[in-house]
């Protein structure tokens, strides 16, 4: 018989070992999430997945599942706080959605839709962020990076490379590769590396492949993010190493 | 050129085995690096690289975290002013502009003949004594423009600071009221043999007893802290002194390292013997560089005499040492488990918890981690006995409690008093005339007004790490409050979306406002900001981030409201102010250069 304990009123059971997260979706109960990865060990950074336990805050990605908590997740309460934080990360960086190659696939964008996001809310940064286009085969687009650290993580833990790393600290924080001229051609990335297939936005991109998917076809143009990362979340890491979440097959 | 190459290598590989060639002391490694060449080069990057087997990113990634740590060449002289609001009060802006106009420099530039760089810090612990600077990571205290001028052309000349007149580095203890703390004189080893007779279970039970809380602020139990930690399974247990006392305001730990050291460290070690740890750390923080040497000479008379080391006092198996690791310039590291990452070599940001440091602390093994003055109170409890350290104080808050005051106040300096004071009793003992606030704890703390100066300082009312910056009837409190929130977003580490993201918005509203462009539409975009922070940052860094400002418009928002020129929503944007830099580089400041101002 396994514990459980209640989320928005509903009854959710759960392992020993696990998050508030990863039995939420296990048990069919969506919580919205950024930087949280199924195949990762829980991040707790971008705190789009932040709810009320018991009467307090906490990231459910990171927070470890208890037999009769009180989880609200779905409440206009913590729903505005995540429309504030992605409302955050859209001023942070440079992101123009009608041009982006990763439009429709971005789990940003698509969180941007389904928590209704409709203003900009605060002042844009326009940070000076250079894209690196030195490798033949792969484009940085460091302008849409939300740091979640899921390649840092993917190239570091399932690649064995460290290709991607970080540098600076605060707003001046900043996605980094692992090469002295700084440059991703000088890494010993691959097209079939982890790496290339965790970026929830459009940061790493393979080149010579363009709107292949039209606009409107593709993965959160069919169903909102919400449904589709039910379907995607309860399974175990695959050997093969490819995601649909991040990969954006339909 | 190979010839350097190898004088380099011979010096890396001196630093490598000073420190083991293990990854764990690479901030150690980049400090010592940092401090002989000024910069960490590339081909550092490289061979430390190589040689810990680590990807170079993973260095890079340490280098950039911390402030004192520089990828790029930064000057031979690195001047950095300490830019806490009693260094301001004290004149340290006009200071720095004056030695920015006698170098020919701009600030945050380094000179075009590489000799000088000039910048602003966080709060250098002189507040007491400011305004205050550091000259490649040693303290100057006490700045006046005749100093400023007497250093400038020392520089210019290019003297060596070992060759700069010593009362420049002299710095104070200032300690006005002593109690139980600084009163003990106790000879180095009494206390230990005390708690030696008592062994580790009592130890815990006493300093349980003696109802002892964590000085950082945050109050929790000590000896509960201590029983976790002995009862948590582990391989290896760790006792860590958090001597990065970086919240703004706060200097008591300096003092206390600087003429009770031998109390800290007696604390420690019969923490170890309590935990039944081995290996003991002090993390200092990078400002207090200065105290290394003497720390360390006292680490070693403590070795010689037997505190230290195998067999400690003849108890066969009582086994401890401590090694001193300095930080680099980071706020974010006086957070435990951010500490715990910084002296792992890593970049300090705060873990995930749980698990708490008692039983993953680190290298992932049960760790009692206090501050300078907890490890003090324990060492006082241990020979006053619990019943006589719980006679001071009040009921939940036992013992002594060393308060760090600076501002306005003609005798600024360290007070120990027993918990239980009220803010006006300090005010009179510093001799502070027509105060209008006081900061208590520092920015992460509480803005106090007048009408609430008979509170308490103590866990019951007003906890306190230390901090009591006291503000008369002639300052601004919104210039405090934004002074503040400066520091905040310098020092967010950038882990979490709110905190990075918030504290850098919350400086460029406050920015808005002191330049006249605010509206009411902004202190909404601040008290939406405040609640981001507060309710999803990572650590106690965001979530108190937004105090200062919270606090004070609370209690002085006519200060905000007479700055909102403007009913209506003003962008930030400042279209002839975006021309400057057109102008700067055609020489013109003429009419036409300019737009014309709309009449409205």
């Amino acid at each position: 018989m396994n514990d459980t304990f209640q989320l928005d009123g509903a009854a959710v059971p759960f392992e020993p070992g696990q998050t508030v997260m990863q039995a939420a979706l296990a048990a069919g109960h969506y919580i919205p999430h950024l930087c949280y990865h199924p195949e990762f060990k829980p991040h707790g950074s971008c705190k789009l997945c932040t709810v009320k336990v018991n009467g307090r805050t906490a990231a459910s990605c990171t927070m470890p599942a208890e037999a009769g908590l009180d989880v609200e997740s779905n409440i206009e309460e913590m729903n505005g706080l995540r429309r504030t934080l992605v409302q955050m990360l859209f001023a942070e960086g440079n992101h123009f959605c009608p041009s982006c190659e990763k439009s429709g696939n971005c789990m940003l964008q698509a969180l941007g839709y389904d928590l209704e996001v409709r203003t900009a809310g605060f002042r844009h940064l326009y940070p000076d962020r250079p894209l690196d286009a030195s490798h033949p085969d792969i484009l940085l687009d460091f302008n849409r990076c939300i740091l979640c650290e899921l390649c840092v993580r993917a190239s570091s833990e399932v690649d064995g490379k460290n290709v991607f790393g970080l540098s600076g600290r605060g707003i001046t924080k900043q996605l980094i590769v692992n090469a002295e001229s700084g440059l991703l051609k000088d890494t010993d990335i691959a097209l079939t590396d982890k790496a290339m297939h965790v970026c929830p936005v459009g940061v790493i991109l393979p080149k010579r492949v363009g709107f292949s998917v039209p606009i409107g076809k593709r993965r959160y143009d069919q169903r909102p993010i919400s449904t589709q990362a039910l379907d995607d979340a309860p399974r175990l890491a695959d050997a093969g190493g490819s995601c649909d979440v991040c990969e954006g097959t339909p | 050129m190979s010839t350097l190459t190898d004088l380099h290598d011979d010096y890396l590989d001196s630093i490598l085995a000073r420190y083991d060639h293990s990854a764990n002391n690479l901030l150690q490694m980049l400090c010592d690096v940092q401090e002989r060449s000024g910069y960490i080069h590339t081909e550092t990057v490289n061979y430390l690289s190589i040689k810990l087997r680590i990807p170079r990113v993973r260095i890079e990634g340490v280098a950039t975290f911390y402030s004192f740590l520089h990828l790029q060449p930064h000057g031979e002289y690195r001047l950095l002013f300490s830019d806490n609001i009693t260094d301001r009060m004290l004149g340290s802006q006009a200071l720095m502009e004056k030695m920015c106009q006698q170098l020919w420099l701009q600030p945050g530039k380094v000179s075009e003949d590489g000799l000088v760089s000039i910048n602003t810090t966080s709060c250098t612990g002189m507040c007491d004594q400011g305004p205050a600077m550091l000259v490649n990571g040693r303290a100057i205290t006490r700045l006046t423009h005749q100093r400023v001028q007497e250093i400038a052309s020392l520089i210019r000349s290019r003297t060596p600071l070992a060759g700069w007149p010593a009362d420049f580095f002299h710095v104070e203890d200032n300690i006005r009221r002593s109690g139980p703390l600084f009163d003990n004189t106790s000879a180095p080893g009494d206390i230990l043999r005390t708690a030696l007779a008592l062994g580790g279970k009592d130890i815990v039970e006493a300093v349980k007893n003696s109802g002892l809380r964590g000085r950082g602020g945050a109050g929790f139990p000590t000896g509960l802290k201590w029983d976790a930690c002995r009862n948590a399974p582990g391989a290896a247990r760790h006792v860590v002194c958090n001597a990065d006392e970086g919240e703004p305001g706060t200097f008591k730990d300096r003092v206390l390292l600087n003429c009770q050291a031998d109390l800290v460290f007696e604390g420690m070690t019969l923490c170890a013997l309590a935990v039944g740890a081995r290996h003991g750390y002090l993390y200092l923080r990078g400002e207090y560089r200065y105290l290394l040497e003497p720390l360390r000479a006292i680490l070693q008379r403590r070795r010689d005499n037997n505190m230290l080391g195998k067999n400690i006092l003849g108890q066969p198996g009582f086994d401890f040492d401590i090694a001193i690791h300095t930080g680099a310039g980071a706020y974010i590291c006086g957070e435990e488990s951010a500490l715990i990452e910084s002296l792992e070599g890593k970049r300090g940001v705060p873990r995930n918890r749980p698990p708490f440091p008692v039983t993953h602390g680190y290298m992932q093994q049960p760790t009692a981690l206090d501050n300078v003055e907890t490890f003090c109170s324990a060492a006082l409890a241990i020979q006053m006995g619990a019943e006589k350290f719980r006679a001071i104080g009040t009921a939940k808050s036992s013992g002594s409690k060393l308060i760090s005051v600076s501002g306005d106040c003609p005798r600024p300096g360290i007070y120990e008093y027993p918990f239980g004071m009220s803010v006006r009793e300090v005010l009179q003992d510093c001799g502070a005339v027509n105060t209008r606030a006081v900061q208590v704890s520092g920015p992460s703390g509480v803005c106090v007004a007048e009408s609430e100066f008979d509170r308490k300082l103590g866990f019951e009312d007003l906890p306190t790490a230390g901090a009591f910056m006291v503000f008369d009837d002639s300052r601004d409190l919104f210039e405090v409050a934004r002074n503040f929130v400066h520091f905040f977003a310098h020092e967010s580490c950038g882990f979490c979306t709110p905190c990075r993201v918030g504290t850098s918005m919350l400086k460029t509203t406050m920015d808005k406002i002191a330049a006249g462009l605010g509206s009411k539409y902004d202190l909404r975009d601040i008290e939406r900001l405040d609640q981001v922070l507060q309710t999803s940052s990572h650590c106690g860094l965001g979530r108190t981030a937004c105090n200062p400002v919270l606090h004070t418009l609370k209690h002085f928002r006519p200060a905000y409201e007479n700055r909102l020129k403007f009913l209506e929503f003003k962008p930030a944007f400042d279209l002839d102010g975006a021309l400057a830099r057109a102008r700067q580089m055609t020489g013109r400041d003429d009419v036409g250069a300019h737009l014309k101002t709309e009449e409205t």
